[in-house]
């Protein structure tokens, strides 16, 4: 909903820089969920045990959106980020128990950039069609981390063809100096919106895994890396029209290589993430569709880290409030009901009349949701971020546009 | 005759290759990879062993032809998976609560998970056709929501007894039950298989086929599915509505994707259950491209794969991971669209000689 409401102001030609626009679509939307809680009477939406929660489970599908990005970006479709991502899992957890948590990421990495390895193989040295490949990696991923389970840990070990042994150790946490402290002491307070806005931030700066600080850091560092380099350029023009990079001397074999071997390690890093900071031990299953998560948080932010970051925060927030209290995300209707009032005020604003009755009508459909209702089924909160990215690819396919070249298949010097 | 070798080729190639992995992978962790493909080859050649492997391969086949169906027009319905269970789930649910006389009673389970498995795939095609929505991305998502609608479904109003601590829903009744057809082995002359039924359901799959062959190759419909296929543009051009192409081909993939889930529920379980069979319809996918879309290709695909995982159960007891045959099968996919790539580019310039040495020779006739 922010990323929209910004784009619909920036579509007005205000001229507000875009970093203002952002902290001020974030203030609104912490005010809207401050109004909710007075009104509904809950607590959780805002405390900083729910937003330390959303921050540790919206990491790994970030990462998992960012890999689908890298790729995406260089022409490759990665349908197979789940299969990478278990991968990272498994070698995350096999390197954690054999030598310790960083070795467990460093593995993890190494993993899941086999298996981009090897879509990059199919898919670029050999023009397979990359939905094909993707496909089978995450078959064979999800056999071959099965196969070296049963041969790795005996039974006494405490590990089985299902799950590893637990990991040595847990990479260390820290509290941001200062900041950690007054956030806290300005949520015990509990005044209104302050100490709401004060419990969100408590939440992301207390407490931190080093691991969780280097995955935020990606973001800003692949947005450089895309967007401000001669490399990034080249790698974005082989996902936008490879035969002009080609006659403009740039590498596209290697270059579509770069990106997908960055995106297998990145999808590796996500899996390695779940094994080391949050579940300490390799389940079968444990990925549970976040590669394809992460793929819906990079439709939802248009092929971009920031706007990936957005998505992966919502579905992250959701999966972290259903975890903690189902209860807060029936008050979480309410929410969506009075954002989607105030969108459609605004689009009513703007003139577009039908468009904003039909949100108005679906705010109703919420507003009455959450009136004649106690709960919302846990399931239909584990199905809101696919049927979120549904909802955008469906509304607003003129704003989202994916690279030109995405999926297409390339051959060197085939150019008509 | 020199193509039809060289696309035999390509298959053969792919599974001597995949039998290289798992050569390899079972010499690296130190078992002999000879002695466990001999013990598998020896498991698989039981009567009972035979039904296992035609029962596992009955709904991988269906599903690749699901899969296919989409293929032939560059549709990739990747959403075989949601559909087919969600189809089994109302299937299931609608079979257990009525009573009809038997053959009509399985017609009413057969049309409610054809008309599911169509509505879901449906969705998918309407998302396409209206909004432009890539069908890769929404039959993912709806793959998800399927999951999350089924695991609530069968919670809050499809289970049969509140207190069985296995989620399913109510038992089929005698009349929707299909016979088994195990007296096929003593009517061949072998041994019936012993504790277990060949699913009646086979037969079914064989119509699926050969209504297939025929739809695809033999009519006005399957004329147009091709060539859009082939060539969106010259298809246009010749009158063939591309929306109403893609609805159609959604709908008819999904409504043989909702009789994946029958063999199951025909079969062995009789009911939709809580840990119901799933990667059906990715691994329909895989069988699909290793047959090429071809309705025999395709069967002997399933059978393959159905074979591997029957006789990767005799591993276990000999304290050998049958795990590798997962290996298997994922690298038999990725060996063999690789190898179809290779082949076309063999064949591509083996055309472009020959082509070059005709008109050469046509040439000096010309200039002599």
């Amino acid at each position: 909903m922010t990323t929209t409401e910004v784009r619909r102001r920036e579509g007005g030609g205000r001229v507000v820089s875009r970093p203002v626009l952002v902290v001020g679509a974030a203030l609104g939307v912490v005010l809207l969920l401050s109004v909710v809680q007075a009104v509904s009477g809950t607590s959780e939406l805002t405390t900083s045990g729910t937003w330390a929660a959303a921050l540790r489970l919206s990491v790994p599908i970030m990462l998992a959106g960012l890999a689908g990005m890298f790729s995406e970006r260089a022409g490759i479709v990665n349908i197979g980020l789940e299969g990478m991502m278990i991968a990272g899992t498994w070698f995350g957890a096999w390197a954690g128990w054999s030598y310790g948590p960083w070795e467990g990421v460093a593995l993890g990495i190494l993993g899941g950039a086999f298996f981009g390895l090897v879509h990059a193989v199919a898919t670029v040295t050999f023009a397979v069609d990359h939905i094909v490949s993707g496909v089978a990696i995450n078959i064979l991923a999800a056999g071959a981390m099965r196969f070296l389970s049963v041969v790795s840990y005996p039974p006494e070990s405490g590990g089985g063809a299902t799950q590893s042994p637990g990991i040595r150790a847990q990479i260390r946490t820290f509290d941001v100096p200062v900041l950690s402290d007054l956030f806290n002491w300005v949520e015990a307070k509990r005044i209104f919106f302050v100490s709401d806005l004060a419990g969100i931030l408590a939440g992301v700066t207390s407490n931190l895994s080093y691991l969780t600080l280097l995955g935020l850091l990606v973001v800003p560092a692949s947005w450089w890396l895309l967007w401000r380099t001669a490399w990034g350029l080249r790698l974005r023009a082989c996902g936008e029209n490879p035969y002009a990079a080609e006659s403009l001397g740039v590498p596209v074999l290697r270059m579509k290589y770069y990106g997908v071997l960055i995106s297998g390690a990145l999808a590796g890093l996500a899996g390695a993430y779940l094994v080391v900071v949050q579940a300490g031990i390799y389940r079968e299953g444990m990925t549970a569709g976040r590669g394809f998560l992460g793929l819906a948080a990079m439709i939802f932010g248009n092929w971009n880290p920031f706007g990936t970051l957005v998505g992966s925060t919502l579905f992250g927030y959701a999966d972290a409030l259903r975890l903690r209290q189902n209860a807060a995300v029936h008050a979480l209707l309410l929410a969506v009901a009075v954002g989607l009032f105030v969108l459609a005020a605004w689009t009513w604003f703007r003139g577009r009349r039908v468009a904003a009755a039909v949100e108005a009508v679906f705010g109703l459909a919420f507003l009455g949701w959450f009136l004649f209702t106690d709960t919302v089924p846990s399931q239909v909160v584990a199905a809101t971020p696919y049927l979120v990215t549904l909802l955008v690819l469906a509304m607003a396919t003129q704003r989202l546009r994916m690279p030109a070249a995405d999926g297409l298949r390339y051959r060197k010097g085939e150019a008509t | 005759m020199r193509r039809v070798l060289l696309a035999l080729l390509a298959p053969v190639a792919a599974l001597v290759f995949s039998l290289a992995v798992a050569a390899v992978a079972l010499a690296l962790v130190g078992r002999s990879p000879l002695e466990a493909f001999a013990a598998m080859w020896d498991f698989a050649r039981t009567s009972t062993s035979v039904a296992s492997m035609i029962n596992r391969a009955v709904p991988l086949y269906i599903s690749a032809v699901a899969v296919a169906v989409g293929f032939q027009m560059g549709l990739f319905n990747i959403g075989v998976e949601g559909q087919y269970l969600l189809a089994a789930l109302f299937a299931g649910w609608v079979g257990g609560n009525i009573v009809l006389a038997a053959p009509l009673h399985v017609a009413v389970i057969i049309a409610v998970a054809v008309v599911v498995g169509m509505a879901w795939a449906g969705i998918a095609g309407a998302l396409k056709v209206t909004r432009g929505v890539h069908e890769v991305i929404s039959t993912i998502m709806l793959n998800f929501i399927a999951f999350s609608l089924i695991a609530y479904l069968l919670l809050n109003h499809f289970r049969d007894d509140p207190d069985r601590l296995n989620l399913q829903t109510p038992a089929l009744p005698e009349s929707g039950r299909i016979p088994s057809l195990n007296w096929l082995f003593s009517a061949l002359g072998f041994s019936e298989p012993r504790g277990i039924d060949l699913h009646g359901f086979a037969l079914f799959a064989i119509v699926v086929g050969v209504f297939y062959y025929l739809l695809v190759w033999r009519t006005r419909f399957g004329f147009e599915l091709r060539s859009s296929g082939l060539n969106p543009g010259a298809a246009r051009m010749a009158g063939v509505e591309p929306n109403r192409m893609i609805m159609n081909t959604m709908f008819l993939s999904g409504g043989i994707a909702g009789l994946v889930g029958l063999s199951t529920i025909f079969g062995n379980l009789q009911a939709y259950t809580q840990d119901f069979p799933r990667f059906l319809g990715f691994n329909g996918i895989a069988v699909a491209l290793l047959g090429r879309n071809h309705p025999v290709g395709m069967a002997l695909g399933a059978l393959l794969f159905g074979f591997m995982e029957r006789s990767a159960l005799i591993l276990d007891l000999e304290e050998t991971p049958k795990e590798v045959v997962t290996i298997m099968q994922g690298v038999v996919v990725l060996a063999v669209v690789v190898a179809y790539e290779v082949v076309t580019r063999i064949i591509e310039r083996y055309e472009i000689r020959r082509a070059a040495e005709a008109t050469r020779a046509s040439g000096e006739e010309v200039g002599g």
